[in-house]
């Protein structure tokens, strides 16, 4: 019954978005359900479907987790997008300068940077907000752009190759490339980018879960999330955990660097992401802040960032901007939870579902 | 003036008001009295279109009218001034008194005229104030002054009063009532609510008396005296007399030693206060609230900056006036706090993950490496302390949002009692708990103190004090005024106390 | 630096705060009334493509400039019913808002246009490079005016600062946030119209790139005053315009160029100067983020 009230808001809030969406595209002139039909119809496919769906939900596995982890903690930080842009330029620095290292030593070396450049970049808006109380949101978003101007200056100026005209790095040593997952799957051809960063995050949903729900520093940190003057009554130090949380998540934003410089592209490509920090609010709100959560909706928003192509292809009007249609017409109805609620109160079907 | 009809309204699932009828006649001073929680001002706050009544019917002068926001009791020449005031703080006088009737045109805010017409009413009912001053520059007396010329700026003929007197001294109470009585004298209607017989027999002309959300009595001022007035309040004659024996008392757990805490704005809140906890027993301090009481056992509690304290806190002899909550913990200091939904429980948690805060890092509740919680320790505690200290619906499993208050506060005290405190620092134990409670509540905290706990009780209820503690303290002004035995003192004794200190 | 430059520079950054300036003082509005408005990027797209579309399409840039009004007005009636009506939360909903308007004018102009993400050239005749940069700056006095000497502005800033007491003095605190978010969505939607039909001839993909919050962190640094607003506008405009023109100009000592990426970080690192109190305390609106909930 409370798994059942967990997923009904967050099932009614993803029908309401295809409704909405679905006018939008029959106004244009399309078929709404052809175009659904397109955007789910090649993601299941074995193997190239899938195989593109679970590398496209790793960044907002991570994105989304970060999310969650602050969110527990009472704070949003849409500053993801610059964490893992640092975190990934970090890697990409520790792959490119210490390239002829063994890879026992280079691949941990590197995962240590994505962790480590992410917390940093986190931990920074979490030491404002515990030191002066600004507000977590606003230095977030000033610390993307931050990051985004820094990191274009290091790629133009110092990390790229002569004469390349585009901004990106040199390529990282080959000893920290991860295995991708056709190396161990024979039927999953290797040009398949989804790589062993996958089971990475799968691993970091069950660490956040172990993390929140079953340590003591979990405790303090939901304590202080869901009310911090108890939390400080309770022994707890509220400036402590909010810096804490920052860190953690920064760093779970920044495991995205590993995806992206050690998986995918092997050296760091400017403005690669594909605002997996905002979306990574989306998938963290649509997973009701619970890991396993977090891995359904960022399942589904990789189905959709996938699926904008054939859409885009096969469709006479419909772009692949569909789908940042329904990523935000998503959030905003999960957020304005009480629009539905209000009915659903109304004809007596619920209490509260406020856990 | 002001009919309230069969008044009912529910907060979830308290009854706030139920089937309230007052009658307020025109040109009377009128007073609503009752304890804490009675529904006195949720009736009012009813009548000036704060909260809206679930059943019932408003009239104002023999008519009833729908009053759905402030905006329509004003139109309807009703005022109020809250306990807590309304002033938006970073503005002026001037700017807050003619909000939301401002004179002059839509696209010229006139506060010239404006400050003419503040200045004579300020002359008319002598509330001198500058309407050039920004408000969080005023003292309390001064605001409540503001939203008094707030009412009688927007044409107010009936105002509401929600415990004016709470903020003054005696002085100014007595000035307070004489600016009343010129009211009445120029035909305007007066509600006061409030809790001080005292005062209610010093102003009023009718009094109306709720008690449970219920109106209990209606009486004319002349007719009656504080004696009955309290009977009716109270609804019993005696109130719980606690059984107990005498204090075997031990040496001193607590001394506290010319303590100060400033406010962030400067103001003293506590004032050089010394004295001793011994084992053993129950210290009470009694006082009006506000006076001190909150910030002195947060203080006590680890819960002020150090920075903000003055003087010294030893505990058994060692000086913990800047060690933090949780070492006080740790050496045996239980905090029962005074709010009990900012402080005392994480509402969105379920009872057993709130049994555990505080102790939450320390063996048993973790094991393994002292980092992952012990589930089945975690739910053992719990259910001990809901077996204990019965706890409905005794599922560890629920979230404390959805407890009644009175077993809320069992919970909390049951957690705080778990950890077998030497020193207990307990504030309002039966605020918002129902009778059942409140007895049970008393005889732990007895028992608590029989097995040589040493306990620090701060109450609002003076029957709930003096019938608890062996010996008393009474505060006023963030200053100890005097020590009494409560065993011998009368009521009214200690309440001079707690009104003036001499 | 010869005066040329100077010149050169000077209308560069007037021309660059304009939007800054725009969308600063809508979200002035927004925030002094107690909503937070991280959502003015979104808004300032949806007037961009509005306007361009419509111009477009009437032939009028007078048309297209009040189209892109109305357009940053419905977004931020989405908005208000979100934060006001249900109470979302409100950076979540702007952020929403943002990722819905990154991809609905594309979407639409894919659609209209048969181009993803821009919008067909607008003819040189039809565009108006003058008429928002002169509302911008007489908007600055007038804002002032309303903000601290009329009615309204006395509601506004009471419900922004202590919604409970407006409530108690007879304010109608939901239909002044209406307000103060609605005009936030017809100033920044002015401000996005400008990108498109004055500064340059058609809307591109994106075209506002984060000038919604600049204009956020220029409110902030201007700690919610009009006047203080337009110079930190000014100021985050001359980085701005500096970034573009003296590149390869200046030269540090060691004779290489400064890199225009520093030049870009000014501002960002200013606002989070600013907002941690190391230069004056800059206090926001004390309800700014909290639904307004009567009976707690």
């Amino acid at each position: 019954m409370k798994l059942l009230r967990e997923l009904l808001f967050p099932l009614i809030a993803v029908v309401a978005a295809f409704v909405v969406a679905g006018i939008l595209i029959l106004i244009i002139g399309d078929n709404p359900l052809q175009t659904y039909a397109l955007l789910f119809g090649s993601a299941f496919s074995w193997p190239v479907g899938i195989g593109y769906t679970l590398f496209y939900a790793t960044p907002l596995i991570f994105t989304g987790l970060a999310v969650l982890v602050a969110f527990r903690c009472g704070l949003l930080n849409i500053g993801a997008e610059g964490q893992l842009y640092i975190a990934a330029f970090a890697t990409a620095w520790v792959g490119i300068t210490f390239a002829n290292l063994s890879p026992w030593l280079l691949i941990p070396l590197c995962f240590i940077a994505a962790i480590v450049g992410g917390g940093v970049w986190g931990a920074i808006p979490g030491i404002l907000k515990a030191r002066f109380g600004s507000h977590e949101v606003i230095n977030t978003i000033m610390l993307n752009f931050l990051a985004v101007a820094l990191l274009s200056y290091f790629t133009q100026y110092h990390y790229k190759a002569p004469g390349d005209p585009i901004m990106q790095t040199i390529p990282i040593g080959s000893g920290a490339h991860i295995a991708r997952l056709g190396k161990f799957i024979p039927s999953l051809p290797l040009f398949i980018p989804v790589n062993l960063a996958f089971v990475l995050a799968l691993v970091c949903c069950g660490l956040v879960y172990i993390f929140l729900w079953r340590t003591k520093w979990g405790y303090e940190l939901r304590a202080t999330g869901t009310n911090p003057t108890a939390a400080e009554y309770g022994g707890i130090s509220v400036r402590k955990q909010i810096i804490i949380a920052m860190t953690i998540s920064g760093s779970l934003a920044g495991m995205v660097g590993i995806n992206e410089v050690l998986g995918y592209r092997y050296r760091y490509y400017d403005g690669f992401s594909d605002n997996y920090g905002f979306t990574g609010i989306a998938v963290a709100l649509l997973g009701r802040n619970h890991p396993v959560g977090v891995i359904i909706s960022a399942l589904l928003f990789a189905v959709l960032q996938r699926g904008g192509i054939p859409v885009d292809a096969f469709t006479e009007h419909v772009t692949k901007d569909i789908v940042q249609v329904l990523q935000g017409t998503i959030i905003l109805f999960v957020a304005a939870e009480a629009f539905f609620r209000g009915p659903f109160a109304k004809w007596g079907l619920l209490r509260r579902s406020k856990v | 003036m002001l009919e309230l009809r069969n008044i009912t309204k529910r907060f979830g699932a308290v009854l706030a008001n139920d089937k309230v009828n007052i009658v307020v006649k025109p040109g009377t001073i009128h007073a609503i009295v009752g304890e804490n929680g009675a529904g006195k001002s949720t009736a009012m706050r009813i009548a000036y279109g704060f909260y809206k009544a679930d059943d019932g019917e408003i009239l104002v002068d023999g008519q009833v009218h729908e009053i759905a926001s402030p905006h329509d009791a004003i139109a309807l020449g009703i005022g109020m001034v809250h306990q807590h005031f309304m002033l938006v703080d970073t503005m002026t006088v001037a700017e807050n008194i003619v909000l939301g009737a401002e004179p002059g045109s839509p696209t010229a805010l006139d506060l010239a005229t404006a400050s003419v017409e503040i200045r004579r009413l300020s002359e008319e009912f002598k509330l001198a104030v500058n309407p050039n001053v920004v408000i969080e520059h005023l003292s309390v007396g001064q605001q409540q002054r503001v939203e008094l010329l707030k009412a009688l700026y927007r044409h107010a003929r009936l105002l509401i009063l929600d415990e004016p007197t709470a903020v003054l001294t005696p002085q100014e109470v007595e000035e307070f009532f004489s600016i009343l009585r010129r009211m009445r004298e120029q035909g305007k209607t007066v509600v006061i609510i409030t809790h001080k017989l005292a005062e209610v027999l010093a102003i009023s002309d009718e009094v109306t008396v709720m008690r449970d959300g219920r109106v209990v009595g209606r009486v004319q001022t002349s007719e009656t005296n504080a004696a009955e007035l309290a009977r009716m309040m109270v609804g019993r004659e005696v109130l719980l007399r606690v059984e107990k024996p005498d204090p075997r008392v031990g040496a001193a757990e607590l001394s506290v030693r010319n303590l100060s805490i400033t406010a962030k704005g400067g103001a003293k809140r506590v004032d050089d206060v010394s004295f001793e906890v011994r084992k053993g027993e129950i210290l009470g301090i009694a006082g009006v609230e506000g006076n001190g009481q909150t910030e002195l056992i947060e203080a006590l509690a680890g819960l002020v900056t150090p920075s903000q304290l003055s003087g010294k806190i030893l505990f058994e002899d060692r000086d913990i006036t800047r060690e933090g909550a949780r070492l006080r913990r740790e050496l045996g200091i239980a905090h029962i706090p005074e709010d009990r939904h900012r402080r005392g429980l994480l509402l969105e948690f379920d009872l057993a993950e709130n049994s555990i805060l505080g102790v939450h890092y320390r063996k048993p509740i973790v094991s393994f490496a002292g980092v992952v919680l012990d589930n089945p320790a975690v739910r053992k505690r719990a259910n001990e302390i809901i077996e204990g200290f019965d706890v409905r619906p005794a599922n560890p499993d629920l979230p404390a949002r959805s407890l009644s208050g009175g077993n809320q506060q069992k919970l909390i005290i049951g957690r705080e009692f778990k950890v077998e405190p030497k020193l207990l620092l307990v504030s309002q134990p039966t605020r918002g708990v129902d009778i059942g409670a409140i007895e049970f509540i008393h005889r732990k905290l007895v028992s608590l103190r029989d097995s040589g706990c040493a306990v620090l009780l701060v109450s609002a209820e003076l029957e709930e004090v003096t019938s608890l503690a062996d010996r008393l303290l009474v505060i006023h002004d963030g200053r100890i005024v005097g020590e009494v035995d409560p065993k011998v003192a009368t009521i009214e004794e200690i309440g001079l106390l707690m009104t003036r200190g001499h | 630096m010869s005066d040329i430059i100077n010149i050169a520079l000077i209308w560069s950054t007037i021309r660059l705060s304009t939007p800054l300036i725009l969308a600063a003082l809508g979200g002035m509005f927004s925030e002094r009334s107690g909503v937070i408005n991280i959502a003015l990027e979104g808004m300032m797209l949806a007037g961009a493509f509005t306007a361009a579309a419509v111009t477009y399409a009437a032939g009028s840039p007078y048309v297209g400039l009040v189209a892109g009004m109305l357009a940053g007005a419905l977004i931020a009636a989405i908005h208000a019913v979100a934060c006001i009506r249900y109470k979302a939360d409100q950076v979540v909903t702007g952020t929403a808002i943002n990722i819905l308007m990154i991809g609905m004018p594309a979407f639409l102009s894919g659609a209209f246009f048969l181009s993803s993400g821009s919008t067909p050239q607008i003819p040189k005749e039809q565009l108006i490079p003058w008429i928002p940069i002169v509302i911008a700056f007489a908007l600055v006095p007038i804002s002032w005016y309303v903000l601290y000497k009329t009615p309204f502005g006395l509601r506004l800033r009471s419900v922004g600062e202590n919604p409970e007491a407006a409530d108690a003095a007879g304010v109608a605190v939901a239909r002044m946030r209406y307000a103060g978010v609605l005009l936030s969505g017809v100033l920044a939607g002015i401000g996005g119209a400008y990108l498109s039909i004055g500064q340059s001839s058609l809307f591109t993909r994106n075209m506002t790139s984060g000038r919604g919050f600049i204009a956020l962190a220029a409110l902030i640094f201007g700690k919610w005053r009009p006047f203080q607003t337009l110079l930190a506008c000014l100021l985050f405009g001359l980085t701005e315009a500096v970034s573009i023109q003296m590149q390869g100009v200046v030269k540090l000592p060691s004779g290489d160029d400064i890199p225009v990426q520093f030049i870009q970080m000014v501002p960002y690192i200013l606002t989070i100067v600013v907002l941690a109190g190391f230069i004056g305390s800059s206090r926001p609106p004390r309800a700014l983020g909290i639904p307004y909930q009567k009976e707690r």
